[in-house]
């Protein structure tokens, strides 16, 4: 190996940057075939890998790349499915930079992040993922006759819902999940734009369960439309809940009640769910500012800028939107791949910013967020240099439209609803970590819910181990 | 999501107020007075919030004026056509309960919303003195409906063209300045609304209003619908949508609620329904 040339990492073609900025279209093509081979014989087939360990679902992903340089695209496909239900979802909102790919030992250490040295195992698996979806490959059924007469009600279809209902189905279990919006999909639509999750590979894994017999009502809020027991009295054996993290949080600053302050949640609900970028043909509106930031050093908070930007420049405006974020480039929580995109398409970044109070006019409409500027300190408990205000370094931006991306809290409309249900502190819903049964007997939970915020791969991760907790529990009964 | 009954109430210089009866069982089953329901007329429709007027146990009543692109589509629907979406009951029901006295204000299309808290609250054993106010007779909606629930009714047009000339607020104060009540419900423009707090604050009455501040999921995910209550913020979908009208600051909620005024009439001129 060692005096193998060392070959250079495939970059995936994505579409030009300048072009991309002004539409609503999937920026990153994926591997060709070609692309994909290429890239999967840089794999080193370690004897002792790190890369399945560092996947929170534990795919094979040696063994699947394997089976993808040896051209069998349908073994590497069912590997996957194996441990995860939705490849094509994962290949392409993975942070695989913090997970797989981090633990690579082809890259490079001393970053928190893997370098681009290592194995681009998010596009091998879209690659895989989007093949089964092409040729509708599907795994195989494990029906077992006792639990056919089984039914599961699953709330919420987010990441962990949708795995959740796509594991229990395959033994046969009747499955019916309930969600509150008008469509399916949970954050994968509300908040994933389109150009990062094209809709219709969204409604092809939803399509899928559906056709394996999942049942969906949407419009319907358990804890409003009916209580969490009333389910039970309905038939059902056991629930899931996948409620989300869904509440916004804000700072908590002066000023926050203006117009044109945006939760990072409402503005992406009504760009992506309510498809504002199509006003208006689509009816709801959203505004555009000629000065937007954006706050929050996130997934979301790029997503959020990167639609700004696009709306920007689809009204005719100068693109002018600025991510404002406490810490600097390093420590920012979002995917690696989402920073460098939103840089490409011109969204600016202004690190080391306190916001502390937003300015308005006559008229209710912010003008200004005033800030006072940053240095890093020590690390905090999350590993990362705590931002220390500067005193005195006060100073003003422009802004006529701010959208607060902070983080996710969790949504009580069920929680409160349901009393006997036990939450901690931040409302979350207290578990079983083995089982993921909740204090309620024959309800489970996972996803944000319980963990808070985290990824679509961690939640899928809980909502498998709860959907093993229901088989166990099923089987008992 | 079928409606079942139409009927104009109200066509004043072509803008109307209309009742619907939809199929609903999901909504129906749990509603409770105070409580709304979220909408959409098709798939690329907006979500609007409305309150729940009636229930049955598989049908709900709804009333709206025709006044955006939202309203005015769905004033178009008729019996036998399908809403796209209808989800609730949503919001914290109102608290009903025996107060002794109890005043209810109802302005303009917000009488849709006091009618079904006026009749809780004579069946929960109060007095109910109703105040009615519309700008002119042709917008005055549900007199006979909310006169069957109250023992006692003021109706005032602001030009007098029907019964007494005045506002809803004339006919509070003199009320509360000769008895005591306890407590006043109210609904209706922002402007009556905030009038409603100033009068009843100088007698100390307990007062509860329903706001109409704009939403998108009308769950709790968004924050649009944000207001701030004794300077605390506060999801009026969540939360509310009642809230002590005392309490609320109604200077921000009334320009969060013009945040969308452009695009509104850039919208309906586009579609020119009217």
């Amino acid at each position: 190996m060692a005096n193998q040339k060392k070959k250079e990492p495939v970059k995936v073609k994505e579409q030009d940057a300048l072009k991309r900025s002004a539409n609503f279209e999937e920026v990153v093509f994926g591997y060709s075939e070609d692309e994909a081979l290429k890239e999967s014989v840089r794999c080193l087939q370690c004897r002792a890998p790190n890369c399945i360990a560092g996947c929170p679902v534990g795919i094979d992903i040696k063994k699947f790349i394997l089976q993808l340089t040896q051209k069998d695209y349908k073994g590497a496909y069912l590997t996957i499915r194996e441990k995860n239900s939705f490849p094509s979802i994962c290949g392409r909102v993975c942070p695989a930079e913090y997970q797989c790919r981090l633990v690579c030992v082809l890259s490079k250490k001393g970053l928190p992040y893997a370098s681009e040295e290592s194995i681009n195992v998010h596009f091998l698996e879209r690659f895989i993922g989007d093949f089964g979806m092409k040729q509708g490959l599907e795994v195989e059924k494990r029906l077992e006759e006792k639990f056919s007469k089984f039914k599961v009600a699953v709330v919420g279809s987010g990441p962990a819902g949708l795995c959740c209902s796509g594991e229990l189905s395959r033994l046969g279990i009747k499955v019916v999940i309930f969600e509150a919006l008008h469509k399916t999909g949970g954050v994968l639509r509300y908040g994933i734009p389109p150009f990062r999750m094209p809709r219709d590979v969204l409604d092809f894994e939803i399509n899928y369960l559906k056709k394996h017999g999942v049942e969906i009502i949407p419009n319907y809020i358990v804890g409003k439309s009916s209580a969490l027991e009333d389910l039970f009295v309905q038939g059902f054996d056991a629930v899931f809940l996948g409620l989300g993290a869904g509440v916004p949080g804000f700072l908590g600053i002066k000023g926050e009640n203006l117009c044109n302050v945006y939760s990072a949640n409402e503005f992406l609900t009504r760009v992506n769910l309510m498809s504002a970028y199509k006003f208006p043909e689509a009816h709801t509106p959203v505004n555009i500012g000629e000065h937007i930031l954006v706050i929050g050093g996130g997934n979301t908070a790029m997503d959020a800028a990167r639609c700004a930007l696009r709306l920007q420049k689809m009204s005719g405006m100068v693109p002018n939107t600025t991510i404002i974020y406490r810490r600097t480039e390093v420590e920012m929580p979002a995917r690696r791949l989402e920073i460098e995109h939103a840089k490409e398409e011109g969204v600016k970044f202004r690190f080391l910013v306190q916001p502390q109070e937003y300015v308005g006019d006559e008229a209710g409409l912010v003008k200004k967020l005033k800030s006072l500027e940053c240095r890093l300190g020590e690390p905090d408990q999350s590993g990362r240099r705590r931002p220390v205000v500067i005193e005195g370094s006060d100073f003003e931006l422009d802004c006529d439209l701010a959208i607060i991306a902070i983080g996710l809290e969790a949504n009580q409309v069920l929680t409160s609803a349901t009393p006997q249900l036990k939450t901690d502190k931040y409302h979350d819903v207290v578990v079983d970590p083995e089982t993921m049964e909740t204090s309620v007997k024959g309800v489970f939970a996972g996803g944000d819910i319980v963990g808070g915020e985290g990824t679509v791969i961690e939640a899928m991760g809980m909502a498998k181990k709860a959907a093993k907790g229901i088989i166990d529990y099923l089987t008992r009964k | 999501m079928k409606i079942l009954e139409k009927e104009v109430l109200s066509d004043y210089q072509g803008t109307r107020v209309v009742r619907m009866k939809v199929f609903a069982p999901h909504v129906a089953a749990k509603a409770r007075p105070g409580q709304f329901v979220t909408l959409m007329v098709s798939e690329e429709g907006e979500r609007i919030p409305l309150t729940i007027v009636e229930r049955d146990s598989e049908c709900i009543k709804i009333i709206f004026q025709e006044a955006g692109l939202t309203t005015k589509l769905l004033g178009k629907l008729n019996i036998g056509d399908s809403l796209y979406a209808i989800a609730g009951p949503l919001g914290h029901p109102t608290e009903i309960k025996n107060y002794g006295k109890v005043i209810i204000v109802g302005g303009g299309v917000g009488i849709a919303e006091i009618y079904p808290v006026a009749r809780a609250f004579k069946e929960a054993g109060n007095h109910v003195t109703t105040i009615l106010g519309a700008r002119t007779k042709g917008l005055l909606i549900l007199e006979k409906e909310l006169k069957g629930v109250s023992n006692e009714i003021h109706v005032l047009t602001d030009d007098g063209s029907y019964s007494r000339k005045g506002f809803t607020t004339d006919a509070l104060d003199e009320l509360l300045s000769k008895d005591k009540y306890g407590m006043v419900y109210s609904v209706g423009p922002i402007p009556m609304m905030k009038r409603v707090a100033q009068v009843t604050k100088k007698y100390g009455t307990f007062t509860i209003v329903s706001l109409n501040a704009i939403m998108v999921d009308a769950t709790g995910m968004c924050g649009c619908c944000r207001v701030t209550v004794d300077g605390k913020t506060k999801f009026s979908c969540v939360d509310g949508p009642e809230f002590p009208a005392q309490a609320v600051d109604w200077d921000e909620l009334t320009k969060r609620n013009r945040v969308y005024e452009q695009k509104e009439k850039h919208l309906c001129n586009l579609n020119k329904i009217l």
